[in-house]
């Protein structure tokens, strides 16, 4: 593939960034020990960290490529949890009903929010901001609103064990993020989501299935975010309803921006996404260990939201181009811009 | 030329009960409102009374002035999430201008609302200038203005000044044992301009315009860049008063104060029958939306058995009745 | 007549990065006259509009109103020098009161505040002026398209215009409306008005109109008056040849023994066509001819599934189809290429080949992806077969010129190997040699034995190709014609009788 058209480059770019500067400034950042068959280090935490993140971005990369938008995976990442501790505590269910019965119910809000979406053509920002102030109410209600704290060794292999010395929760975060990629790939379901978010009229005009696209792809996004609170909730060994994946949809998001799919839906990068994630994890986990209080990494989030809106707007790059080459005519008024389209095409330009 | 033809509109409100369309969400917003009030009232006698009345006046008086500004920027078809930690930051902000600086309050609170002005109409110029969607420019300043408030203080800051006493203290009697206070007073007076602002001025009227067609807006000669950037300084503006509010209430400032505020304040503006499709949507309805909000909150509190969780699920389900009401609302007025 | 015109536009010129859309364009406008512009698809008459009205800047000439050179900045400074527009599509907005849709911008004040109720008086003292009586507290969207129309023009009478723009104010009335607001125009020029008045529609111009200004191409053709200046004259003026409606270019083929392929019994969506029968032949190219919004597109929309039918069936190869969707039709052998390329047929972000093989791959299902190789194989054919110019297959479909972003979407239906292909206005927007390049494709297709139904604006497109032809008028099929009758002047004749009721 070419470099210079590469979307992940700059995500790559960020991520090198950010591990040199480490490299510079913090001592022992990148030595890795040994200890009982397990590696740890700032490394491998990043990692371990960044899992839940990798798995809700994956899938929101699917919703964003659409041309839509999931706030709720926060709080399904809560339920998913709420559910597991509840089972645990309330009975003695075999381990793999711990995984595949939160899941399931989670994926069916994934399909609520689908529904919403694609059949009855509600705005996906509003209709997932349903479930997002809901479904933690819902979380609520089933740990009873304190944090369910449980010891169930099958359950916690998910969040605390490791698997040749790496931590079990990257893998299946990669894992399903390798197998989402995959699928979409090898089937055409890639194709047509891109097609979708890039034109929808389009795309229902050559037959495609658009409604069913896009609740799948809610659906999947709402199965990440399950696994995603499965792992965070056998990691503190407790079901904390109020503040797992409290914000984890931002996080999401800017890792799909930073990612290089573009916000408004279309062409859609999961490796870029992966690496935006760690963008985000080594970012937070450095500005840790240089004993700044955390707090910044907003600040940080902040300029990075808006450092990749200006590198995705149509408007900058205009405004950019005009500084470089003064000799094109004056900026077209918006409105101009607007009407400058169809005028073209009637021209044929 | 002397025939008059008369014509009759066709729409969906008009033809039911003879009355503007416009103004069906909010009359449904009005009459959910009476149903739960009076479902409150039956169940707990003690609900209808003054007392609880003002009650909701103030304990959603900081919510309710943003949610004023909100309206506007839904009207206009945008969004701001920016606002819950504005309130944060304006909190933190204020008391450490007030009690580490010592600046005078008043000096304190017309630098907070400089900053909220500047700040919003700074989103909207992104928003304008350079086509960012809103929604991802206020979830930047969502995290910046958060961030910013630990910057200025981790902890708490008491606010202790006689000037501040005198204001908190200031109140109107409604009767011997009630009165009411500052907060829910400026409260009511954001209310009344935004009614003012929305009905009857130059800005609230092409606001409406934007949200309803740009395009058209662009056409008719209204000035659509210079009202978006108004719009989220009034927003700004507006959250950072619901800043000091919560500030002045509570005799401190906290980083973490109106965190997750931006979803209340967005339900409590589409449960008032704005549509967020733009173009529809009035400052009574974002008003008796806060007021639901209220009712939900203190029927369960009264109702002792329910958990403060099931606001959230409520609030929720309200919000999902609402947004499927304007779904169904907009696809029937477009046949 | 009077010594200074109320406005001349002298040597106009503009152009956009890359194009010259107006070169050295001339246009006077007296006061008290009304002054048809016209030309064809792209001649330049928006564009002209749109420098006038503030939306773009002219890049060379002068401008003067009432002997003044003006330089209006955007839609609201030309307001301000008295000069509206009504556009075609109507530009309201439609969830606001009648009045405000009238007034915003320029509402009275009491006290500062806005005085709603001298703006419904006044909105109401225009509508009455106009001899429209409406509750204008209603929103604009409750009423019919005429009345939303006639509040745009409220709107510009209400800004005291010297000069009023009807762009295509027309297309969306019936004849009683039309009627209505001729009257109106004439009343308007009694009173000194200059209106510009741009239509698809002959008779109107002739009716209406004193003076008519050809564009073509960009380039003023000349300013005639309207009586000097016979119909076949003008039209030649407009396509720049000389129009012989009588010769026929074509060989006659009859289809009449060939096999029906599709054949819809009693079709129609509600709002969009009345009810209509049709069958086309394996083989044929069936035109469906008629005036903008008659309905040729609604009749193609609902024979591919796209809009849901009211009543009727569908029947393929004398299978019945109840509610068939686009997929199903794909899967049933036909193709779309719709009219507006850029909304409804390319996705600009993805690669020519993905263009390509996007509806084959819908035919062939989610989980059953089209091998790469195979991909290459089709769309290195079609690149060559079509003559897409292209640096090569990977190239966004968006940095293609229109023609060839049309033979994209023709050889996207293509690849389905379609047994009937629906195109809609092909040939618009793209430049003449893609245009033959398009219609010379439509002839050898037929001989292929794949059925065409071809929809174009272009009368004498339709005629060159067609074997068959519905002609269409108001949302209804209103006659046919095969083989040797299908004539522009059949046509025409037959859209131009009156109906007996």
């Amino acid at each position: 593939m070419n470099i210079k058209q590469s979307k992940e480059i700059w995500a790559f770019l960020a991520l090198s960034l950010i591990l040199l500067f480490n490299l510079i400034f913090t001592q022992g950042f990148f030595s890795i020990e040994i200890r009982d068959g397990r590696f740890y280090g700032s490394l491998i935490d990043i990692l371990n960290r960044a899992a839940p993140i990798i798995l809700t971005a994956t899938g929101m990369t699917l919703v964003i490529a659409t041309g839509g938008i999931d706030l709720s995976v926060g709080s399904l990442m809560a339920i998913s949890g709420a559910i597991a501790a509840v089972m645990i505590s309330n009975g003695d269910f075999p381990t793999i009903f711990l995984f595949v019965v939160p899941i399931i119910l989670t994926a069916l809000l994934g399909v609520w929010n689908g529904l919403l979406i694609g059949f009855r053509g509600i705005q996906p920002f509003i209709a997932t901001l349903i479930l997002m102030v809901s479904g933690r109410g819902i979380a609520q209600l089933l740990t009873g609103g304190q944090i369910l704290i449980f010891e169930h060794q099958g359950f916690e292999l998910l969040g605390r064990s490791y698997f040749l010395g790496f931590p079990v929760a990257v893998s299946v975060a990669l894992l399903m993020a390798l197998a989402i990629n995959l699928f979409v790939r090898k089937t055409a379901i890639g194709l047509f989501i891109e097609s979708i978010g890039g034109n929808s009229t389009a795309s229902r005009y050559v037959g495609i299935n658009d409604k069913m696209i896009k609740v799948s792809a809610y659906v999947v996004t709402a199965i990440c975010a399950a696994i995603a609170g499965l792992i965070m909730t056998g990691n503190i060994r407790g079901a904390d309803s109020s503040h797992i994946g409290l914000g984890m949809e931002l996080d999401a998001i800017l890792s799909v921006a930073i990612g290089g799919t573009v916000l408004e839906g279309g062409r859609f990068h999961i490796g870029g996404t992966i690496l935006g994630a760690l963008v985000i994890q080594s970012l937070t986990t450095t500005i840790l260990t240089l004993g700044v209080p955390v707090e910044i990494t907003q600040i940080m989030k902040a300029l990075v939201v808006v450092l990749v809106s200006f590198l995705q707007s149509e408007n900058v790059k205009e405004i950019f181009s005009q500084y470089f080459n003064p000799r094109k005519k004056a900026l077209l008024t918006p409105i101009e811009k607007q009407i400058d389209d169809s005028t073209k095409e009637v021209l044929n330009v | 030329m002397s025939e008059i033809n008369t014509f009759r509109p066709a729409g969906l409100g008009y033809r039911i009960f003879n009355i503007n369309k416009t103004y069906l969400p909010m009359i449904t917003t009005i009459i959910v409102f009476l149903i739960m009030y009076s479902f409150a009232c039956l169940s707990h006698p003690m609900f209808f009374s003054l007392r609880v009345f003002v009650n909701f006046l103030i304990s959603n008086s900081f919510m309710g002035i943003i949610a004023m500004g909100m309206t506007f920027v839904i009207i206009s078809g945008g969004i701001d999430l920016s606002v819950g930690s504005m309130v944060g930051f304006i909190s933190i902000f204020s008391a450490y201008l007030i009690t580490n600086l010592e600046i005078h309050p008043l000096s304190a609170i017309l630098i907070c609302l400089l900053f909220g002005a500047a700040f919003g109409y700074f989103q909207g110029f992104l928003i304008d200038r350079f086509g960012f969607a809103p929604f991802i420019c206020t979830l930047a300043g969502l995290f910046f203005l958060r961030g910013s408030a630990y910057v200025v203080s981790l902890e708490s800051i008491a606010i202790n000044h006689p000037t501040v006493d005198a204001i908190t203290a200031f109140a109107i009697p409604l009767s011997q044992k009630i009165s009411l206070p500052f907060t829910a007073l400026v409260y009511l007076i954001v209310f009344l301009i935004m009614l003012i602002l929305a009905g009857f001025s130059t800005f609230g009227r092409n606001v409406y315009a934007i949200g309803d067609n740009e395009n058209s807006a662009i056409l008719m000669g209204i000035p659509v860049s210079s009202t978006k950037r108004k719009i989220y300084m009034l927003s700004g503006i507006c959250s950072s008063l619901g800043g000091i509010v919560y500030a002045l209430y509570t005799f401190s400032g906290y980083a973490l104060a109106g965190s997750g505020l931006e979803l209340d304040v967005i339900a409590a503006v589409v449960i008032g029958g704005t549509m967020l499709t733009g173009g529809i949507g009035f400052p009574v309805g974002t008003f008796v939306g806060v007021l639901i909000m209220g009712v939900i909150q203190t029927f369960i509190t009264f109702q002792g058995n329910l958990s403060s969780w099931w606001t959230k699920i409520m609030i929720g389900s309200l919000l999902f009745v609402f947004i499927l009401l304007q779904n169904i609302f907009s696809k029937t007025a477009h046949k | 007549m009077c010594a200074t015109p109320l406005l001349i536009m002298k040597n106009i010129s503009k152009s956009f990065p890359g194009v010259k859309a107006l070169e050295g364009v001339d246009f006077t406008l007296q006061s008290g006259e009304i002054h048809c512009l016209m030309g064809e698809n792209g001649a330049g008459k928006s564009t002209l509009i749109k420098l006038l009205t503030g939306v773009y800047r002219i890049s060379e000439g002068e401008m003067l109103l009432s002997g003044k050179p003006i330089h209006p900045r955007s839609p609201l400074d030309a307001q301000n020098m008295s000069i509206s527009t009504v556009y075609q599509e109507v530009n309201l907005l439609p969830n606001q009161s009648v009045a405000e849709n009238i007034c915003i911008g320029r509402v009275p004040r009491k006290f500062g505040l806005l005085d709603r109720k001298s703006m419904i008086r006044k909105a109401k003292e225009i509508l009455e002026w106009m001899n429209i009586d409406i509750d204008v507290t209603q929103p604009v969207s409750n009423y019919s398209l005429a009345i939303q129309q006639m509040v745009s023009i409220a709107r510009a009478l209400d800004i005291k215009s010297k000069i009023l723009i009807l762009d295509e104010p027309t297309s969306s009335l019936d004849t009683e409306e039309v009627e209505q607001l001729f009257k109106l125009m004439r009343k308007l020029k009694d009173e000194g008005m200059g209106i510009i008045f741009i239509t698809h529609f002959l008779d109107q111009v002739y009716e209406i109109s004193e003076k008519i200004t050809v564009l073509r191409n960009g380039k003023l053709v000349g300013e005639y008056t309207t009586e000097n200046l016979p119909r076949l004259k003008l039209i030649s003026k407009m396509i720049g040849k000389e129009f012989t409606s009588e010769h026929v270019k074509k060989e006659f083929r009859n289809t009449d023994s060939n096999p029906v392929l599709i054949n819809m019994e009693k079709g129609s969506v509600a709002n969009k066509i009345e009810e209509y029968d049709i069958k086309i032949r394996k083989g044929e190219v069936y035109g469906l001819a008629g005036l903008l919004g008659s309905g040729r597109t609604e009749l193609a929309r609902s024979l591919f599934g796209l809009d849901r039918l009211t009543t009727g069936e569908l029947w393929i190869n004398d299978e019945p189809h109840k509610g068939i969707r686009p997929i199903e039709a794909i899967r049933n052998g036909m193709g779309f290429c719709p009219e507006d390329r850029k909304e409804e047929a390319i996705i600009p972000d993805l690669s020519i080949s993905e263009n390509l093989v996007l509806a084959l791959q819908s035919r062939k299902g989610v989980f059953n992806k089209i091998k790469e190789s195979e991909i290459k194989e089709i769309v290195n054919h079609y690149i060559d077969a079509l003559s897409i110019k292209a640096t090569g297959p990977e190239q966004k479909i968006s940095t293609l010129s229109g023609g060839n972003q049309q033979k994209v979407i023709l050889a996207r239906w293509l690849a389905v190997n379609p047994s009937l292909l629906i195109l809609d206005e092909p040939t618009r927007g793209i430049d003449i040699g893609a245009k033959s390049e398009v219609m010379q494709m439509i002839k050898v297709l037929s001989k292929k034995e794949i059925s065409i139904l071809f929809i174009s604006s272009e009368l004498e497109e339709v005629t060159a190709v067609s074997d068959r032809i519905a002609i269409l008028k108001d949302r209804r099929i209103i006659g046919e014609q095969k083989g040797n009758s299908v004539t522009e002047r059949n046509i025409l004749n037959k859209i131009a009788e009156v109906p007996t009721l």
